[in-house]
């Protein structure tokens, strides 16, 4: 019988998820091109050819999406912790401001930077007048505006599940940490900041994920140099129309991503996950 | 049933005699409804017209953005008695093959009776096959196409399009920023403009003005040539004078300021001069490009009938001048009878039928260039150059 309720959910998966991924698999293993068709022989030189050539990019993507977790989490946890234990009754506002962004299709909100960031505008101009930036320094077309916004774009989802494993902590842990001579910044360290470690790690690969395979943020907000990999499998699949590139590409791309993951979750440890 | 079990039921139970009655009114009905309608049918049939048989709507018709006025889509439903269905889901020629690649090629209904695609795109849709034949003898209008737009490479009688508009791809740029105003396409790699050039993300664009600035023909286009443009523009990535690939969102760039000289499009700049008189449009002396988009009905489209009979309404003069009025870039039909239709309705007198960009003249059009038609091969070849360089990999 609990089999029976698992069902709908394996279908879901079986139906939108084995299939395409098997149908994927299959086109990676291609060979032709859109003029003479694509035949399927087993052609596993597509992932050897696809690496060596786009390799580069697969590092620059990880690189930024890498950076762009590590600077989200450090902006998102201290926030995370404000509404969190500080907020009071004002949680749910400052809850509904950090989702609010949102509202808005990921397209404007990435278009509405290129408006913030322009060379004239008062971001640059405060940049240079710090001498952060040079005279003609600028932030759009450079690594900064696209690593920026994937941060942007993503940092609801790393904000979310830090508020919610902080919120399930019992503030009576930290009054106990207290009463054993902990002062604050010990008693977080101790106590509150190992029990947010769930949220930490689902923070960092809701958001690591996503950015690596990102091609907004690169398109919208960067030049030639800034593109990643997902500009790559977009620019194979539309307009040069390699089929079995592309799919072999994605492959790689899902494939690296799960060895990061993994590594990563070695790292943390999974009885923190429990 | 007794007393005591109607207490708390709003309504007797159904019984079997309640189902009995309810099939017999189903079985009467559905006998019936074949006389009622051809009852009904029979009181149209007194005086049909031959728009009504042929007419079968609704019009399923898929456009660029920004691509018609508010006017035209009701009046053409209210003289012909069908309904438009206009959908704005076309944005990319490459996105929206990709959308029909799956329909068409396993020879299904794409749902829509017109499209619209840029001149290379119908191309490789005719070579596909996927393009049903036009009926000229249901659009009389397209005798009023304009003398230059009759034969093409891709279409040579007009078989399976009619285009839709035509612009140029040339240079949109600010003098303000630049400091003087600029003739020629070399002028665009300018050191003293570094960082503040876009090229478009459309090959044939970018590659076809590149090659007229080393002094090329992109109508007689070989790959030889494509491989010296994009060594040209590697050169100016590689020293950062590139900016950015940009689809039409080079115009939040030349607002901004944050470019100063960009590969461009006339109907975006001619909008984008409104909020900024300081743009200005630069028809280089070396040439430019000169591309159009065409009406064209898919393979298997349901309503052709009512696609032909649209196509011939757009191509009146007066509807013409209608689009114009909201659209600017350049009509498909004589432009003689479209600048008199439009001088009876411009704001401004001149405004658009003195407009170059509108209504080229013949020397302007002598300097346009139309990218030569590819063969799969070549086209192959030319896009990986392309993409390799706008992806700084080359």
């Amino acid at each position: 019988m609990p089999y029976l309720l698992i069902l709908p959910g394996l279908t879901w998966l079986a139906v939108f998820f084995l299939i395409p991924i098997f149908t994927l698999g299959q086109v990676s293993l291609q060979e032709g091109t859109f003029a003479e068709g694509f035949r399927f022989t087993w052609h596993w030189q597509n992932y050897p050819d696809l690496v060596s050539r786009f390799g580069r990019l697969f590092v620059r993507s990880f690189g930024y999406a890498g950076i762009a977790t590590l600077l989200a989490f450090l902006i998102g946890y201290p926030l995370a912790y404000a509404i969190a234990f500080r907020a009071g009754r004002y949680k749910n506002l400052f809850l509904f401001l950090v989702i609010l962004p949102f509202f808005t299709s990921y397209l404007i909100r990435t278009l509405a930077w290129k408006i913030i960031l322009a060379d004239e505008g008062f971001v640059v101009a405060a940049l240079q007048a710090l001498r952060v930036l040079s005279e003609d320094g600028r932030l759009l077309a450079t690594r900064t505006s696209v690593i920026g916004g994937i941060i942007y774009n993503f940092l609801p989802f790393m904000i979310l599940p830090i508020y919610v494993s902080l919120e399930k902590i019992d503030k009576r842990l930290v009054e106990a940490a207290e009463d054993l001579y902990a002062n604050s910044p010990r008693a977080f360290w101790k106590v509150v900041f190992p029990l947010s470690l769930p949220g930490v790690f689902a923070g960092s690969l809701l958001t690591f994920i996503p950015a690596a395979g990102d091609f907004v943020n690169a398109q919208l907000l960067g030049g030639p140099q800034q593109q990643m990999i997902g500009n790559v499998i977009q620019s194979r699949f539309l307009r040069v129309l390699d089929y079995p590139g592309a799919a072999a590409m994605s492959f790689v791309l899902m494939a690296s991503i799960l060895v990061a993951v993994a590594l990563y979750a070695r790292l943390f440890g999974t009885e923190e996950l429990m | 049933m007794t007393e005591f079990e109607k207490i708390g039921t709003t309504r007797r139970a159904y019984t079997r005699r309640d189902f009995l009655k309810g099939m017999g009114v189903g079985a009467l009905s559905v006998a019936a409804s074949p006389l009622i309608a051809a009852c009904a049918r029979a009181t149209e049939e007194l005086a049909p017209t031959p728009e009504e048989l042929a007419l079968a709507g609704p019009l399923n018709f898929s456009n660029w953005p920004y691509y018609i006025d508010e006017q035209t889509n009701s009046d053409f439903e209210s003289e012909f008695g069908v309904s438009v269905n206009y959908i704005e889901d076309i944005n990319d020629n490459e996105e929206f093959f990709a959308v029909m690649q799956p329909l068409l090629s396993a020879g299904e209904d794409s749902g829509r009776d017109i499209i619209v695609l840029t001149d290379w795109m119908v191309s490789r849709f005719i070579n596909l096959g996927w393009l049903d034949k036009l009926d000229k003898s249901n659009i009389p209008n397209a005798e009023l196409l304009r003398d230059g737009m009759r034969n093409v490479a891709f279409d040579p009688n007009r078989d399976y399009s009619l285009p839709w508009q035509s612009g140029f791809t040339a240079i949109g740029y600010n003098p303000t920023l630049t400091g003087r105003k600029l003739t020629s396409l070399s002028e665009i790699f300018d050191p003293a403009f570094a960082g503040r050039v876009t090229m478009l993300s459309e090959m044939r664009d970018t590659l076809g003005l590149t090659m007229l600035g080393l002094g090329l023909d992109p109508s007689t286009a070989t790959v030889e040539d494509a491989e010296a443009a994009v060594a040209k523009i590697k050169e100016h990535i590689d020293n950062g004078h590139i900016r950015r690939f940009t689809g039409n969102d080079y115009g939040t760039e030349l607002t901004t300021g944050d470019a100063w000289v960009a590969y461009a499009w006339s109907g975006d700049v001619i909008q984008l001069q409104l909020d900024n008189p300081d743009l200005e449009w630069l028809f280089p002396e070396e040439g430019f490009m000169l591309w159009s988009d065409n009406m064209l009905i898919p393979k298997g489209a349901q309503h052709k009938a009512t696609a032909e009979a649209y196509m011939d309404f757009v191509y009146r003069p007066e509807i013409q001048a209608q689009i114009e009025n909201f659209v600017w870039f350049i009509p498909p039909v004589k432009h003689d009878l479209v600048k008199e239709e439009i001088a009876k309705i411009e704001e401004t007198p001149g405004e658009l039928s003195e407009n170059p960009l509108i209504f080229p003249t013949e020397e302007d059009l002598a300097n346009a260039h139309i990218f030569k038609p590819l063969d799969e091969d070549e086209e192959a070849q030319m896009i990986e150059l392309f993409e390799s360089v706008a992806l700084d990999l080359y």
